[in-house]
């Protein structure tokens, strides 16, 4: 028994030796990337649509970059900040990841911060739109947008174009907060005036009260930011109180009218005006075969998010390309700082000094194009960054 | 006249918390069962509407009525294969019984239908406000106001006033006598047990248009379900009626008068009653 098990253990400590070399040879040649989104809950459609982007950006681009073989491990943390640092902490010290991405949700995003300051792996945020996040770890860099971005330029928009008197009804959390703050200071500052404020509780089953002292206040628009899933519950519910036909404009940031959940508000939503850095319906020829292939192999439209997916992958290719291979975090950084690049949604490119997304915002209109609705751009704002960021 | 609006759109919001509730005020009070699964047959009944209208083209009137029996159906098939086990067990087994189901349903509706929110493909009639001297009536609310109403009177009578009602009332308070005097309690109980949640399915169809329906529905209404029973009371239907429309009220007048603390009226009016009436408005003791 005894010789038995001294045997086993030599043999399992030789097992060991021999293998180590191999797997670290592997690791050496493999390129891994964890993503972590939700993938079930209520913010499902943005894990969905971001791994979505990416099967697609792979598949055209190949596995391949400069030598090393891209691996996406995908993890679902249901939108649940203890799961994404739980998650993000297994990726690193387990799996070894070379990269974290992805982040459904501002407070998801948060939570792996201090991780990728530690472990010193770049942290892709795909999603979450808090201005703070990039200014929580210097390992972070942003592809999807900020709430302020689009909401300062509604706001600008809004007070130049004849809207006077604003009520604002903003889902009472971070991201709505923020968008109101944008919205509040660029839009008085043109002159405009806010009648009536109200946060909505993020769980929220009837708006019937909120709309009726919408409705009330006689406003020329409402600036609305809810969370991309319950725009069409707000829609449909602004319909039935006959807001849509009492002349008040549903202005707000692009989230309300999410290209996902567009077609199934009805015709509600028809003249909506929002400001945002992607439409399933921009006009470019890159966009036009985005949409195309991604509805081919998905069977539906891509949103805002997998348009954040597609450039967040984007933005780990070339950076790959760039360090010659060279996979520390800090070189992986410095090449995506500063970074410029055409996306389905136009021409980005990373801010070096803040590291989130520099990107032209566009102003929409819901209309109806060959029976399915879109956000048709109107008018566009170039190179827009994130204003949210503190001054230093 | 404002006023008038926002005390239609809370005595709707309130009937619909009501259908959805009442069948687990039958379930809870009536047969002391422990279901927390009740909002998963109340989100089943929602889905089998919205693929019937909006995948396979049925009027919105001929799909309501389906909702309520496939939900009932799904709800005679579990009582028969599992419900039926777990009468005698403690209100634990049960409570932790039927939150797995819940988060098996939730997996479940996630796999098939998809995460997104969907919405039931409404008549053109049911958009959109009537005008009423300046009261401002929203259609829809209006239905539900009209078939709740309805509901509630013949599920008051059937319960005092048929034979099926009081055989139930005596299967409840003792099942040996009633089974010796020629009652078949376990047919009883599976009767009521489908019947409850064919409400909830029916509530969960109607539901679609003003809460929303992803798969999330039975955790994110479970609490509303639970204070509906808890300030009702549990030993009658009148109890869970009268809560559910001062909660609709309150809560919709609570959100509109006071929207700084609104999502929090719903809670305040729970705790007040409760203090005063620790059994809810007719609970056991004030009943008896």
């Amino acid at each position: 028994m005894l010789i038995g098990r001294r045997t086993l253990l030599q043999a399992a400590c030789i097992a060991l030796a021999t293998t180590a070399p191999i797997a670290a040879a592997q690791a050496a040649d493999t390129f891994k990337i964890g993503l972590i989104v939700p993938m079930t809950g209520g913010q499902a459609s943005t894990g969905k649509q971001i791994d979505n982007a990416i099967k697609l950006y792979i598949k055209k681009h190949g596995d391949t970059v400069a030598g090393k073989k891209i691996e996406v491990i995908l993890k679902d943390d249901a939108a649940i900040p203890d799961n994404t640092k739980r998650l993000a902490q297994e990726l690193i010290v387990n799996d070894k990841v070379n990269v974290i991405a992805g982040f459904g949700i501002t407070p998801a995003a948060l939570a792996a911060a201090p991780l990728a300051t530690q472990a010193k792996v770049p942290q892709i945020v795909m999603a979450a739109g808090t201005s703070i996040i990039t200014e929580r770890s210097p390992y972070i860099v942003r592809t999807s947008f900020t709430l302020a971005q689009s909401s300062t330029i509604i706001g600008d928009w809004a007070a130049k174009n004849g809207i006077k008197k604003v009520a604002t009804l903003t889902s009472d959390y971070a991201p709505g907060n923020d968008a109101l703050a944008a919205f509040k200071q660029h839009f008085t500052a043109g002159g405009g005036q806010i009648v009536e404020e109200i946060k909505v509780p993020l769980a929220n089953p009837d708006f019937a009260p909120f709309l009726q002292r919408m409705k009330d206040a006689k406003p020329d628009a409402m600036f609305v930011f809810v969370p991309a899933g319950q725009g069409g519950n707000f829609m449909r519910q602004f319909a039935e109180r006959g807001l849509d036909k009492s002349g008040i404009k549903v202005i707000g940031p692009g989230d309300v009218m999410d290209d996902d959940l567009l077609n199934s508000m009805g015709d509600a939503a028809l003249g909506v005006v929002t400001a945002h850095m992607y439409s399933a319906a921009h006009p470019s020829a890159m966009n036009k075969e985005f949409v195309a292939t991604y509805k081919k192999d998905f069977g539906q439209r891509p949103g805002f998010m997998a348009v954040g997916g597609y450039d967040g992958i984007h933005l780990v290719y070339e950076a790959l390309k760039k360090t010659g291979g060279k996979t520390d975090g800090d070189s992986l950084i410095a090449a995506m700082k500063g970074m410029s690049w055409e996306s389905p949604r136009g021409p980005i490119s990373i801010d070096p000094e803040t590291r989130d997304i520099v990107q032209d915002i566009y102003i929409r209109k819901v209309e109806k194009v060959d029976g399915e609705l879109y956000n048709i751009e109107f008018a566009k704002f170039d190179a827009v960054k994130d204003p949210g960021k503190t001054k230093k | 006249m404002t006023f008038l609006t926002i005390l239609f759109d809370g005595i709707a919001y309130g009937m619909l918390l009501f259908v959805l509730a009442c069948g687990l005020a039958v379930t809870l009070g009536l047969m002391n069962f422990v279901n927390l699964a009740h909002g998963a047959f109340a989100m089943a009944g929602g889905y089998v509407c919205a693929v019937l209208v909006n995948n396979m083209g049925w009027p919105f009137f001929a799909a309501l009525p389906i909702a309520f029996l496939a939900s009932a159906l799904i709800g005679a098939l579990f009582e028969r294969l599992l419900y039926r086990h777990l009468y005698d067990r403690s209100h634990l087994d049960q409570v932790l019984f039927s939150v797995g189901l819940v988060f098996m349903s939730v997996a479940a509706v996630d796999f098939i239908m998809g995460s997104s929110r969907i919405f039931i493909k409404l008549p053109e009639a049911l958009q959109g406000q009537i005008d009423l001297f300046g009261v401002g009536i929203g259609r829809y609310r209006l239905m539900i106001i009209v078939i709740c109403g309805l509901l509630t009177v013949a599920l008051q009578l059937t319960l005092a006033k048929t034979r099926f009602g009081s055989r139930l009332r005596a299967a409840v308070d003792d099942p040996r006598v009633a089974s010796g005097l020629g009652i078949n309690v376990p047919q009883v109980f599976a009767l009521t047990f489908a019947f409850g949640c064919g409400l909830a399915g029916f509530g969960g169809a109607l539901s679609a248009e003003i809460l929303g329906l992803d798969p999330y529905f039975p955790l994110k209404f479970m609490i509303y379900f639970l204070i509906v029973v808890t300030v009702g009371g549990s030993s009658s239907i009148t109890g869970p009626f009268l809560a559910s429309l001062l909660l609709g009220i309150g809560d919709v007048a609570g959100k509109y008068y006071l929207p700084k603390m609104g999502p929090f009226m719903i809670y305040t009016i729970m705790i007040v009653i409760l203090i005063w009436r620790p059994n809810g408005l007719f609970g056991r003791t004030a009943a008896r």
